[in-house]
């Protein structure tokens, strides 16, 4: 009887001590380089620096690709520095972007903002003066009105696409994925056309909310219909096969099955037009009071209370600008990591 | 066909029940199929819905449609009210670039011209692509297939996360953020590249240029590219990838010899749909570029303009006639986007179905 | 019971035999029974999709108060003939069909005919159990009564007869309150099964109702089969032809030779085991093919 003694599980082709040894060597050498080269050249600051450390790094990695194996590697090798930087590339914007928000908007922040308005608030008086309540109310207001329009038609029309499957599914869809590209100024002209001149409306909160709701239908409609995809197929028929009429197979049956992706579908929509801007600006008016009538009369929005602010230019306006910016940030990443979690469950079952 | 030479003894049914002629081998009840030479005609299936199914259909139907009947009542209010402009300014609505809206005592004609305004929207657009799909293709092929497990999940929910920020965000840090580096680097492209006419500074006015929201508009539009080229990429067949591996080629090579001819539709598709949405943009590029109805090469230069931002800028102050300009112009937009984004949703459509 | 584990100890020696000798025990373990419902039958049937002809004249007439299993190996259109006879078959954009179904002598097809009325006299349970997961097991036993508005004196009394049917009162009368999918696949076809028979179907047809289950299961589905079968009539398709002899009394043989599914043979069960007249029948029932 031999004793076998069973090898150690291993990795031959991973990287070891040895073989990244003269990698790492490469790396601080590129750094090296780079130093000295803004050191003792007349290219000087940050930006000279990272675009000389880019250089160095895919140089010196296609040259020793190149050197210890051949032109192929060499293409690979550049073509990873390439890649590499255009995926750290695109964290950077997100992190300034926010950094910014919380480090210019915080000052701002108080309490106090969301009890004012700034109706009487000069656009120089300090921030302990006037708030955004106003603007708070009204994108709720928008909110809300814009998903009680846009949600039924949303959730009808991936209706129509799932349930009923008529002839004209393909066309629709068409025009779904048309009108998921309307510029959101487009929408907000048109509403003023119609409701406004056509109509011979005020500026309201209502105004504004349906133009959102133009915006809002194609999310709605696009996540249902993916969602009430994914509920099989077997349910209906079952549900059928016991004398239900279809209508009932769909409610009692179909869209329970899809609720909490429903749910998602129609904060997503919420989460889209939330922080739009530009149609508000020609449907609401963009009051400074507090207007808690949202079908008539100037209205405002926190969108919109930024843009004023912007467009004031003093020093107090563009710190309110911004921490109307960070309260934005909020609700809408509120919204996002809503839809995250919702879709993340797996509901009841 | 008898006797597998079994015998086994049945207890016979009940003769009184009723169905015991069948429990019996009494096969002339149940006729078996002949091949049957003619075929008898299809028959029409006809259901007398519920009247509550036909009125849930139609409550569906008439939903389903709303879409389409908005889109057409956008085109119809928007080109309406357009019209008497594009009556009067004809063809030179699109191309002509003075707007002039003369005082009522003055007695002169306005005068509408967005062919300023498109050119602006057009080179703005084409920057931001410059920018944005390079750095969208290459972070996506960076998510696909450089990217280790633990990177990943954190990188895609950085890009969702920036597709959710408004763009009045975009604007505010744009202006106030981006503004003062970009307008750094211009200074640095003119020093040293400016004899290429583009970067040339017929005055020294670096901020609010094309440049600074082409920049601003790359970075919006970023998110959208990459996670189209992140979906078409994964669809790559998996062993044509691996046959590329096998060959010895290296991850570059099969990336070029694979992966792009498979995706460049989709990727194609991708880039227009971002260049749909950058051209649609309003508040974002308001804040970082100077209006200025003329056509200048000088991207670095602050003057500029977006048919988007034209809009907004006017609006406050139009006068009735001026306002059905604004409504032509976003007509003209409208055609534009709905184009760009029919061409692209074509294509992507197109390579998927590959 | 026992006639089944003696055949299954003969099935180790000669699987026909056994086979045939199950049918008969079958057969000859029926006495008098309550004749219910009306059966159905279905005459010079033929179903298209599209172009494609995928059955071939096919006419049976099912008697009620039976069991009857169609067999048949796989794509020679026997779930899409049950699927014609509750007209299930039309919600697949492509199908077509002709020939006629009677119920209570009435073509179904006949038009002007309210389908959803023709649904609630004809109940299918499914190959994959598939209890509605938003409703608790009370309420998808009863949820065809919801869908079809059916007004009910006693639901609980109802309620518990279906599920004392379907054999699976015992197991969860302590939690009706809760949601179907904690269920055993087994223990969740049941719940398909009581939940059909709320409405009081006159025909249930069965679509392989056993085929995701492991055999015990199987084997309480097969008693509840034999049980149901006093009071309605059961159409039962199946892949497993043991399966077909303990549980039905008539059998019908489908055969696609390429083209059209047709019905080769059709008879008393253990005429189809221990005598089918058909030679392709015979070769089926041996295990030659299929």
């Amino acid at each position: 009887m031999s004793t076998v003694t069973i090898p150690r599980p291993s990795k031959p082709w991973g990287v070891n001590f040895k073989q990244a040894i003269p990698d790492v060597v490469a790396a601080f050498a590129t750094l090296l380089i780079t130093y000295a080269i803004v050191a003792y050249t007349p290219l000087k600051g940050k930006l000279a620096f990272v675009i000389v450390l880019f250089l160095v790094a895919v140089i010196a990695s296609a040259a020793i690709s190149g050197i210890r194996r051949d032109r192929k590697a060499a293409l690979n090798s550049i073509s990873t520095v390439m890649i590499y930087v255009a995926g750290m590339f695109v964290i950077f914007p997100l992190g300034s972007i926010l950094y910014e928000i919380i480090r210019r908007g915080i000052g701002g922040l108080s309490l106090g903002m969301f009890s004012t308005d700034m109706a009487v608030t000069a656009s120089d008086a300090p921030l302990s003066e006037g708030g955004l309540i106003h603007a708070v109310v009204g994108t709720f207001y928008i909110v809300i009105i814009a998903s009680l329009i846009s949600v039924p038609i949303g959730i009808l029309t991936a209706l129509y696409l799932t349930e009923i499957k008529g002839k004209a599914a393909g066309t629709i869809r068409f025009f779904v994925q048309a009108m998921s590209g309307i510029p959101s100024i487009v929408a907000g002209l048109f509403i003023y056309a119609v409701w406004m001149i056509a109509l011979g409306n005020q500026y309201s909160a209502a105004a504004g909310a349906m133009a959102l709701a133009i915006l809002m239908i194609p999310t709605v409609a696009r996540t249902s219909e993916e969602v009430l995809k994914l509920i099989p197929s077997d349910l209906r028929e079952a549900g059928l096969a016991m004398g239900g009429t279809q209508w009932r197979t769909v409610a009692m049956i179909v869209i329970p099955a899809a609720q909490s992706g429903l749910i998602t579908a129609v904060i997503l929509g919420v989460a889209r037009v939330a922080g739009e801007t530009a149609p508000l600006l020609l449907t609401m008016g963009g009051a400074d009071a507090l207007n808690l009538n949202p079908f008539a009369g100037n209205s405002s929005a926190i969108p919109f209370y930024v843009w004023k602010n912007f467009l004031l230019g003093t020093e107090t306006a563009i710190d309110r600008a911004w921490s109307g910016v960070l309260v934005l940030m909020i609700i809408v990443l509120f919204f996002f990591s809503l839809t995250r979690f919702l879709s993340g469950r797996k509901g009841r079952f | 066909m008898g006797g597998f030479g079994i015998n086994f003894t049945t207890r016979s049914p009940s003769r009184n029940h009723p169905s015991a002629h069948f429990l019996r081998g009494d096969s002339s009840i149940c006729p078996v199929s002949t091949a049957t030479s003619t075929l008898p005609p299809k028959r029409e299936i006809t259901t007398k819905p519920r009247f509550s199914d036909k009125v849930f259909r139609a409550v569906v139907t008439t939903g389903g449609f709303s879409s389409l009947v908005i889109l057409g009542l956008i085109s119809l209010f928007l080109l309406y009210n357009g019209l008497n402009v594009f009556r009067t300014e004809g063809l030179g609505f699109i191309t002509g670039f003075d707007w002039i809206v003369p005082l009522p005592e003055e007695g002169l004609p306005a005068q509408y011209g967005i062919g300023a305004m498109l050119y602006g929207t057009v080179v703005i657009g084409l920057i931001a692509l410059f920018f944005a799909f390079p750095i969208s293709v290459g972070a996506a092929l960076f998510l696909s297939y450089y990217a280790p497990d633990w990177l990943k999940k954190p990188m895609v929910l950085v890009i969702d996360v920036m597709a959710a920020i408004p763009s009045i965000v975009f604007g505010l840090w744009g202006f106030f953020v981006l503004m003062p580096h970009a307008e750094y680097w211009a200074k640095l492209i003119h020093k040293y590249l400016g004899f290429i006419p583009i970067f040339d500074m017929p005055a020294n006015a670096f901020t609010r240029s094309p440049f600074i929201a082409g920049l601003v508009l790359a970075i919006m539009i970023i998110p959208i590219i990459t996670s189209i080229s992140r979906e078409i990429f994964a669809q790559t067949p998996l062993d044509r990838i691996q046959a590329a591996y096998a060959l010895g080629a290296t991850k570059w090579s099969m990336i070029k010899s694979v992966v792009f001819p498979y995706g460049r539709g989709g990727v194609v598709g991708g880039a227009m749909l971002g260049l749909g949405r950058a051209i649609g943009e309003t508040v974002a590029v308001y804040t970082v570029l100077n209006i200025v109805f003329d056509i200048r090469i000088e991207v670095l230069l602050s003057a500029g303009g977006s048919v988007a931002s034209m809009i907004v800028n006017k609006f406050g102050e139009a006068n009735p006639d001026e306002l059905k300009a604004l409504m032509a112009s976003g007509f003209v937009l409208f055609l534009v986007t709905l184009l760009i984004n029919f061409l692209a949703n074509f294509i992507i459509n197109r390579t998927a179905r590959e | 019971m026992s006639t089944i584990q003696g055949a299954n100890q003969m099935s180790q020696a000669n699987p026909v035999h056994s086979l045939a000798n199950v049918a008969a025990a079958h057969s000859a373990s029926k006495g008098d029974h309550h004749i219910a419902g009306t059966g159905i039958e279905a005459k010079n049937i033929h179903a298209w999709f599209g172009d494609k002809h995928v059955i071939d004249d096919v006419s049976i007439d099912f008697f009620p108060g039976t069991v009857t299993a169609l067999i048949g190996p796989s794509g020679c259109g026997k779930s899409t003939f049950i699927r014609i006879l509750n007209r299930m078959h039309e919600f697949i954009p492509t199908a077509a069909m002709a020939g006629e179904v009677l119920l209570e002598g009435k073509d179904i097809y006949q038009s002007g005919t309210d389908v959803t009325k023709i649904r609630l006299g004809i109940g299918m349970v499914f190959q994959k159990p598939n209890p509605f997961p938003s409703m608790t097991i009370k309420e998808n036993v009863l949820s065809g009564l919801k869908l079809a508005q059916l007004k009910v004196s006693n639901q609980s009394e109802l309620l518990e007869s279906c599920l004392v049917r379907a054999g699976l009162w015992n197991e969860v009368k302590d939690r009706l309150n809760e949601y179907g999918g904690a269920l055993s696949g087994g223990q969740q076809q049941r719940l398909c099964i009581a939940r059909s028979l709320a409405v009081s179907p006159q025909v249930l047809l069965m679509d392989e109702p056993c085929s995701a289950l492991d055999p015990g299961s199987t084997l309480r589905i097969e008693e509840t089969i034999r049980e149901l079968s006093a009071s309605m009539t059961i159409i039962i398709v199946t892949h497993n032809m043991q399966q077909a002899a303990r549980v039905s009394d008539r059998t019908g043989f489908f055969l696609s030779d390429g083209g059209p599914g047709r019905l080769i043979e059709c008879s008393t069960t253990s005429e189809i085991f221990s005598n089918p007249k058909d030679k392709r029948t015979e070769d089926y029932v041996t295990g030659r093919f299929g």
